[in-house]
C-alpha cells in the first residue's frame, strides 16, 4: 500500500503514540490537515493563536513526560510558534513542532508566507529537520521523537514543504527498525569511580544540602531522590523547576531556593560544606554572585548534559549521566559503603536550619488570620487555593509575582504537578499550558494561577476552552499592575512606575469570561475567598475564571540582594535585610 | 589564549550554520574556520580557531558536542599538533621583487600562474608564519589574497576519526 506524504506523517505520528495535536491550519499545511481529517485516532485541537498551541503541547509534555505535538503553517504560523519553542527549549521540554513550508521550488524566492523556519528556530531547538523527500517522513518523525525525548530533552522542528505532502504522490511506508544516529548517543552510564567519590564525599559531610532541579522531574527520578535521602537524611531544596520532585510535606524539605527562595534554603546553601546538585544548572536566579556562592561547599553535580556541569560553578565531583541511573548507582554505593554519616553533626545542621526558618521562614498560616482584612494578600490566595484543592491539583502559572507566590506557598508533593515557564519566563504560558494538562488528565483538577498582565497575553484561548469543553479553573491574582516589574521599580527605581500600570483600562474579567461562554467570579474580600473557591470547584464541567483583587502594594520576599550579594544576603521585607 | 578545535560533523544542509550560529549565540568568536567533506563525503572535517580561557573553551567544546549533527570534537591545543594554512596571493609581476621574495623565506610556496602581467602564488605555512608574512606586507605589495584558514591534526598516533 502506498501513502501520500500527509498520510505518511499521520501514520508515523500514530506509531509514536500521539493522541493530540495542538495546531492552526494555513495554506502550506493544508495537505497535512486533509490527511488529519481522514483519520480518527489523533485528535486535533484548534487553538486561537499558534503561541497557544506550543504552550498547550508544552503543558501536555511537562505533565505526561511524552512529547507534545504542534502543527502550524508556514510564515506567520511558524514565527508565532517561536516563543513557545524557546520556552520549551529553556526548560528542556520534549516538543515536536511540525511547520508547513512553501513548496520546494518557491523556497528562497520570498514567496507568500515564506519564512526560513529552520534558520529562525535554530538557536532554540534541540534539533531540526527539513523534509527533502516525502519517503523520509517516517524515518525523520521517528528520529525527531527520539531526539526530543532522550538525553536532555528539548524541542525538535520538522519543516515540511507543501509539495512533500502532495496527496497525488504516493510512497511506501518505510522506516528503520532501530534508530541509530552515529552523532547522537544520549545514553550515558555514570562513571563508577565518580559515584564512589560522590558517596564518600556525601557520607563524610557534616552540613550537606541536596539541591534538586528540573532534571529530577524530567528524568522521572523522584523516587530515587526520596530513596537516597532515606539514607542520607540531608536537607533538600528544590529549584523552581524541581518543585514536586521531593515532597514538600517532608520534614527535611526547605522549599525553593534562589532569588525568591526561602530564607532557610538560601542560608543552608551558603553555609553548606557539601552540595549535591541533581539535574540543576546553577543559573543566575539561583547562585546570586557566582564568586560568592557557597564558599565552603564541595560540589557534586549530576547532570545528563555535560555542558551544564562546571558552566557557572565548578564541580568538584562531576557525574555525567541520567539522573535516575546515577542516583540508583549512588544509593547502591552508599548502602555498601563502610563510612557512616556523622548523624549527630547532620542533626545539629538540621536544627540550625530550623532556627533560620523560625527567624525568617515563610508564614504558611496567613490564611488563618486576617480574615476580616479588607485587602487580600496574594499569598493568602495561594494558601486558600491549596486548602480548596487539598494540595492535589495540577497547577500551571504565568510569570511574575503570582508565579513566585505559588512556588513558595503551594506545597507540591508530587513531580510534574507544577507547570510553569522557569527558564524563559514566558507570560501567556499558563492558560494554554493548563489546557494541555487537562487534555492529558481530563479527570484531574487543573488550575491556572495567573495575573491580570499574563492572562491577557493568551486570553484568546478561552475560546478554545469553550470549543473543546475544557473545565479548568483560572485564578487571576489581580494586583492591577505588572507586579514584578513594579516591585523592581519600587526597590531600584525610586518608585517610578514606568509602564507597569494600566490606568483603569483593565477589562471586566467576569464579563469577559462570560462573553467566552464561561463562568466568572470576582473576589474583593478575603472572607469570600474560600466560599468562592468552593463554588468554583463544585462546577465540575465549567471553566471558572476567578478574578481576585489583591493588595497591589505587596512584594515577593525573600529576595536575594543584587548586585554583589551572596545567597545569604536577602531582603526579607520591604525595609529589612537579613 | 588561542585554541584550535577539530570537529567531525555530518555533511547535512544547515550543519555548518549550527556550528557558526552556536559561536555567535554563546558570545564566542571564530578567528578562522576551515571546512570540507572528507572520506566518503558523508561527513565534513572542520578546524575552528578561537580564543578563550580553559573554562570557556571547555564550554565551547561541550556545546559543540551537544549539536546533534556533530560526531566528534577535539581540542587540538590540549596536545601537540600540526597546524597549517594555505594562502593564495595574486600580485603584479613588478611587485614580485626581491623584497617580496625575502619575506617569503620561511614559507613554502609555488607559482601557480604567471603571465606577463601577474603572478599567483600558493603559500603553505603555519598560521603564525602566514600571519607575520601578511603583516609585513602592505596593500601596495599585492592585488588580492585568500586564506584557507588553519587546518589542524594531532601529532603522531593520536587521531580523530569516526
Amino acid at each position: 500500500m502506498k501513502f501520500s506524504g500527509g498520510d505518511l506523517l499521520m501514520r508515523a505520528l500514530k506509531e509514536e503514540g500521539v493522541k493530540h495535536i495542538f495546531g492552526y491550519p494555513g495554506g502550506a499545511a493544508l495537505h497535512i490537515y486533509d490527511a488529519l481529517f481522514k483519520q480518527k485516532q489523533i485528535q486535533h485541537i484548534l487553538v486561537r493563536h499558534e503561541q497557544g498551541a506550543t504552550h498547550a503541547a508544552d503543558g501536555y509534555a511537562r505533565a505526561t513526560g511524552k512529547a507534545g505535538v504542534v502543527l502550524v503553517t508556514s510564515g506567520p504560523g511558524a514565527t508565532n510558534a517561536v516563543t513557545g519553542l524557546a520556552t520549551a527549549f529553556m526548560d528542556s521540554v520534549p516538543l515536536i513542532v511540525i511547520s508547513g513550508q512553501v513548496q520546494s521550488h518557491l523556497i528562497g524566492t520570498d514567496s507568500f508566507q515564506e519564512t526560513d523556519m529552520i534558520g529562525i528556530s535554530r538557536p532554540i531547538v534541540k534539533h531540526s529537520y527539513i523534509i527533502n523527500r516525502a519517503e523520509d517522513i517516517p524515518k525523520i518523525v521517528q528520529e525527531a521523537f527520539y531526539i526530543a525525548t532522550s538525553g536532555r530533552p528539548g524541542p525538535v522542528v520538522i519543516d515540511i514543504p507543501k509539495d512533500k505532502t502532495d496527496p497525488n504522490k504516493k510512497f511506501e511506508y518505510k522506516k528503520p527498525k532501530h534508530i541509530s544516529i552515529r552523532s547522537y548517543k544520549p545514553k550515558i552510564e555514570p562513571h563508577p569511580g565518580q559515584i564512589k567519590k560522590a558517596a564518600r564525599a556525601l557520607l563524610s559531610s557534616e552540613r550537606p544540602v541536596i539541591y534538586a532541579g528540573g532534571g529530577v522531574v524530567l528524568g522521572n527520578a523522584s523516587k530515587e531522590l526520596i530513596a537516597l535521602n532515606k539514607l542520607v537524611k540531608a536537607p533538600v531544596t528544590n529549584t523552581l523547576m524541581g518543585l514536586g520532585s521531593y515532597p514538600a510535606k517532608d520534614k527535611l524539605f526547605l522549599g525553593m531556593l534562589g532569588m525568591h527562595g526561602t530564607y532557610e534554603a538560601n542560608m543552608a546553601m551558603h553555609h553548606a560544606d557539601l552540595i549535591l546538585a541533581i539535574g540543576a544548572r546553577f543559573d543566575d536566579r539561583i547562585t546570586n554572585t557566582p564568586a560568592l556562592f557557597a564558599p565552603n561547599a564541595k560540589i557534586i553535580h549530576i547532570d545528563v548534559d555535560p555542558a551544564s556541569i562546571s558552566k557557572i560553578i565548578n564541580a568538584d565531583i562531576p557525574i555525567v549521566g541520567q539522573v535516575k541511573e546515577s542516583l540508583g548507582a549512588l544509593i547502591k554505593e552508599i548502602k555498601k559503603s563502610k563510612i557512616k554519616i556523622d548523624s549527630e553533626a547532620v542533626d545539629h545542621w538540621v536544627s540550625q536550619i530550623k532556627e533560620w526558618r523560625a527567624q525568617h521562614g515563610l508564614n504558611h498560616e496567613m490564611w488563618k488570620g486576617a480574615k476580616k482584612s479588607n485587602k487580600i494578600l496574594p499569598q493568602v490566595v495561594v494558601q486558600e487555593l491549596y486548602q480548596a484543592t487539598n494540595g492535589d491539583a495540577w497547577v500551571t502559572s504565568d510569570v511574575g509575582q503570582h508565579q513566585m507566590f505559588v512556588a513558595q506557598y503551594y506545597k507540591f508533593n508530587k513531580p510534574r504537578r507544577w507547570v510553569n515557564s522557569g527558564g524563559l519566563g514566558t507570560m501567556g504560558f499558563g492558560l494554554p499550558a493548563a489546557m494541555g494538562v487537562k487534555f492529558a488528565y481530563p479527570k484531574d483538577e487543573v488550575v491556572c494561577v495567573t495575573g491580570e498582565g499574563s492572562i491577557q497575553m493568551c486570553i484568546q484561548e478561552l475560546s478554545t476552552c469553550l470549543q473543546y469543553g475544557i473545565p479548568i479553573k483560572i485564578v487571576n491574582i489581580n494586583n492591577q499592575a505588572l507586579g514584578m516589574v513594579k516591585q523592581w521599580q519600587d526597590m531600584i527605581y525610586d518608585k517610578r512606575h514606568s509602564a507597569s500600570t494600566y490606568q483603569n483600562s483593565l477589562p471586566d474579567f467576569v464579563k469577559l469570561a462570560e462573553a467566552y461562554g464561561h463562568v466568572g467570579f470576582k473576589v474583593t474580600k478575603q472572607e469570600e475567598l474560600a466560599k468562592v473557591f468552593k463554588k468554583a470547584f463544585a462546577l465540575k464541567h465549567k471553566l471558572v475564571f476567578i478574578d481576585v483583587y489583591v493588595d497591589p502594594s505587596e512584594h515577593v520576599y525573600p529576595m536575594l540582594v543584587a548586585p554583589n550579594g551572596s545567597m545569604k544576603d536577602m531582603w526579607i521585607a520591604k525595609d529589612k535585610k537579613a | 589564549m588561542k585554541r584550535t578545535l577539530a570537529v567531525l560533523i555530518e555533511n547535512k544542509p544547515g550543519a555548518l550554520a549550527r556550528i557558526v550560529g552556536l559561536f555567535h549565540q554563546r558570545g564566542y568568536n571564530i578567528d578562522s574556520l576551515n571546512v570540507a567533506p572528507v572520506f566518503d563525503g558523508s561527513y565534513s572535517r572542520m578546524t575552528v580557531t578561537t580564543r578563550g580561557t580553559e573554562n570557556v573553551v571547555e564550554q565551547i567544546t561541550k556545546q559543540i558536542n551537544k549539536l546533534i549533527d556533530v560526531i566528534k570534537v577535539s581540542d587540538l591545543t590540549e596536545g601537540s599538533h600540526h597546524e597549517i594554512e594555505y594562502v593564495l596571493i595574486k600580485l603584479f609581476n613588478k611587485q614580485f621583487n626581491q623584497t617580496f621574495k625575502r619575506k617569503l623565506k620561511n614559507l613554502e610556496f609555488q607559482v601557480i600562474e604567471q603571465d606577463n602581467s601577474i603572478v599567483v602564488l600558493g603559500i603553505t605555512g603555519s598560521s603564525a608564519s602566514v600571519d607575520s608574512f601578511l603583516k609585513a606586507l602592505n596593500n601596495k605589495s599585492f592585488i588580492e589574497v585568500s586564506r584557507s584558514g588553519c587546518m589542524g591534526m594531532h601529532k603522531s598516533e593520536k587521531h580523530l576519526t569516526i
